[in-house]
C-alpha cells in the first residue's frame, strides 16, 4: 500500500515538474504571433537572404522561426546552457551579480536586474553596451552605441558563415539603429562556436550560483555528520550521519583501498570531495525548479576542471616505474616501441582525463536533453499551444516518460559520481604502482 | 544528417559492448555468486570504458552537427 502511495506522489511530483518546465514555454506563442504580425517583411527577408545585407533592413530575423513550429532541440540546448539570471516563474528572474570586463572600456559591475529581463531572458535595457540575450550577457562592439541605460528592442538573430564556420549572430535595435552583438569570450578556440571576442564575463552565473549553493549545503551536511560522528563515537550512528557514512565507507573500502593500495589514505580527501561535489550537483540539477535546474555537471568547463584535478593528482603521484612502462616498455623490441607502443601510451595518458570529463558531461547533458525533449512533446503535439487536445495527449505521453527518465537520471547521478571517483582512483593507482617481484 | 548516422553507429557499438559485458557479468555471478562484488566493480569499470569510446564519437558528431552558437 505504502509503495503505491509513494509512486502516486512521485507521479504527481513529475507532473508538477513537467508543468514547471512547460510554463516557460507557454508564453512563446502569443509573443511569436505578435512579432510576426508586426514585422512580417523583416522575418521573410531575414530568412530568404543569408548575407549581411539583411542587417540593413531586416536586422536578422526574429527568434522564432515560423509560426506554430516548435524546435525541441534548440529549446533543450537553451535550457541546459549557463545563464546570467535564474529564471523562477513567468517573467520573474533572480538577478545575479555581473562582473564584465571589456578591454576597450574596463570593468562593468552591475546586476542582471539592470537589464530588465523579460520573455526568454531577453533584456529590454542595455547598460554600458551590454545586452541580455536568452539570459546571457552580450556586448555591442560598436563604439557609437549610447552608453548608460538605453531601451533596446527584442534581439533578432541570423546565421552567418564566417571563415567556413556557421555562427549565430544576434542583433538589437536601439534608437532606431541596428547593432551587432558580440558573445562573451570563450577559450575553446571556437570549437563550441565561441572564441575570443571583445569582452570577458566573470559573473556569478546560474552555474556558479548553484555550485556555491551546493558547497554550502555539503558543508552543513558534513559538519553535522562529523559532529555526530565524534559525539556518538563507539555508538550506532543516527540521523544525517546514517545517510553519509555508508557512502564514506563505500568509497574507502570498495573504491580507494582496492584501486590505490596501501597509500590510499592520502587520496581520500580528494576522492570524497569529488564524489560528494559531483553527486550534490547532479542531484540539485535534477530539481526542475528554482534552487536547482542548473545543469552544472553537464557543463563541459566544470568537468574539464574536475578531470584536470584528477590528471594533476595522477601526474604528481607517478613513480619511475610508471614512466618506464609508459615511455619505454621493457621486454618489447625497440622498433615496436618507437612505432606503436610509446605513441599509443602517451596518447592514452591524455585520453584518460579526456574520457573522464566527456563521460560525466555527456551523460548528464544527454539526460537533461532527453527530459526536455519529452516535455517538448506537449508543444509538438499541441502545435505550440494552438491545439488543446494535442497538448493533453502530449502531456499524457510526456508525464510518464519524464517520470521514467527522471528515475533513470537519479540512478545516473549516483552512478556517474561513483564512476568518476572509481576511475580517478584507478588512474592514481596505476601511477602509484610499484614493481612486483616477478616481471610480467 | 551524417553526424546523426555517426552517433547512431556509435550507439550500436556501445550497445553491443555494454550488452556483452552485462551478459557475461551476470553469467559469472550466476556461476559464482560469492564473487558478485568483484565482478560488479569490474563490470561497471569496463562498461564505463566502452561507453567512453562511444561518447567520444557522439560528442564529435555533435560538434559536426551543431551550428556555431
Amino acid at each position: 500500500m505504502i509503495g503505491i502511495r509513494k509512486s502516486w506522489i512521485a507521479l504527481i511530483f513529475t507532473g508538477l515538474a513537467t508543468v514547471a518546465f512547460a510554463q516557460h514555454e507557454d508564453h512563446q506563442h502569443p509573443q511569436q504571433t505578435t512579432e510576426n504580425h508586426e514585422q512580417p517583411s523583416s522575418a521573410e527577408n531575414g530568412q530568404a537572404t543569408d548575407h549581411p545585407e539583411a542587417a540593413s533592413h531586416g536586422c536578422g530575423h526574429s527568434m522564432e522561426e515560423k509560426e506554430g513550429e516548435f524546435n525541441a532541440g534548440e529549446t533543450a540546448v537553451h535550457h541546459i546552457a549557463d545563464a546570467n539570471a535564474i529564471h523562477i516563474v513567468g517573467d520573474i528572474y533572480l538577478p545575479l551579480p555581473c562582473f564584465l570586463y571589456a578591454p576597450a572600456q574596463g570593468w562593468t559591475i552591475t546586476s542582471t536586474s539592470a537589464f530588465h529581463p523579460h520573455h526568454h531572458g531577453n533584456g529590454t535595457v542595455a547598460k554600458d553596451g551590454y545586452v541580455l540575450v536568452h539570459g546571457s550577457v552580450q556586448r555591442v562592439q560598436d563604439p557609437s552605441f549610447p552608453k548608460g541605460p538605453v531601451q533596446v528592442s527584442e534581439p533578432t538573430h541570423e546565421e552567418k558563415t564566417i571563415n567556413g564556420k556557421k555562427k549565430d549572430i544576434y542583433y538589437v535595435v536601439a534608437e532606431g539603429k541596428c547593432y551587432e552583438l558580440d558573445k562573451k569570450t570563450t577559450f575553446d578556440g571556437g570549437l563550441m562556436g565561441g572564441g575570443v571576442t571583445s569582452f570577458y564575463d566573470y559573473s556569478i552565473t546560474r552555474n556558479v550560483f548553484t555550485m556555491l549553493l551546493t558547497c554550502l549545503l555539503l558543508f552543513f551536511v558534513f559538519r553535522r555528520a562529523a559532529n555526530a560522528a565524534t559525539r556518538t563515537h563507539g555508538h550506532a550512528p543516527k540521523g544525517l550521519q546514517n545517510f553519509v557514512e555508508p557512502f564514506y565507507t563505500f568509497i574507502r573500502d570498495d573504491v580507494a583501498r582496492p584501486s590505490i593500495g596501501p597509500k590510499y589514505e592520502k587520496y581520500m580527501p580528494f576522492l570524497l570531495s569529488a564524489f560528494f561535489f559531483i553527486l550534490g550537483l547532479n542531484l540539485v540539477g535534477q530539481i526542475p525548479f528554482f534552487p536547482g535546474s542548473a545543469n552544472v555537471t553537464g557543463n563541459i568547463s566544470v568537468t574539464i576542471v574536475l578531470a584536470m584535478l584528477t590528471f594533476i593528482l595522477m601526474l604528481a603521484s607517478t613513480k619511475k616505474y610508471f614512466w618506464e612502462h609508459t615511455l619505454w616498455m621493457p621486454g618489447v623490441p625497440a622498433a615496436l616501441k618507437i612505432l606503436i607502443l610509446t605513441p599509443v601510451e602517451i596518447l592514452g595518458l591524455f585520453l584518460k582525463p579526456f574520457t573522464l570529463l566527456l563521460r560525466l558531461f555527456a551523460n548528464i547533458t544527454a539526460g537533461h536533453i532527453v527530459i526536455m525533449c519529452f516535455v517538448g512533446l506537449i508543444f509538438i503535439f499541441g502545435k505550440a499551444g494552438t491545439s488543446v487536445g494535442g497538448s493533453i495527449a502530449g502531456a499524457a505521453a510526456a508525464i510518464p516518460l519524464s517520470l521514467f527518465m527522471m528515475t533513470l537520471e537519479l540512478l545516473v547521478a549516483f552512478l556517474q559520481a561513483f564512476i568518476f571517483v572509481m576511475l580517478s582512483a584507478t588512474y592514481i593507482g596505476m601511477a602509484l604502482e610499484e614493481p612486483h617481484g616477478d616481471h610480467h | 544528417m551524417y553526424a546523426a548516422i555517426g552517433a547512431g553507429l556509435a550507439a550500436i557499438g556501445a550497445g553491443i559492448g555494454v550488452g556483452t559485458i552485462g551478459g557475461k557479468a551476470v553469467e559469472g555471478i550466476a556461476r559464482q555468486p560469492e564473487a558478485m562484488s568483484d565482478i560488479r566493480a569490474n563490470m561497471i569499470l569496463t562498461a564505463a570504458l566502452v561507453e567512453g569510446a562511444a561518447l567520444v564519437a557522439m560528442v564529435l558528431s555533435f560538434f559536426v552537427a551543431a551550428p556555431g552558437q
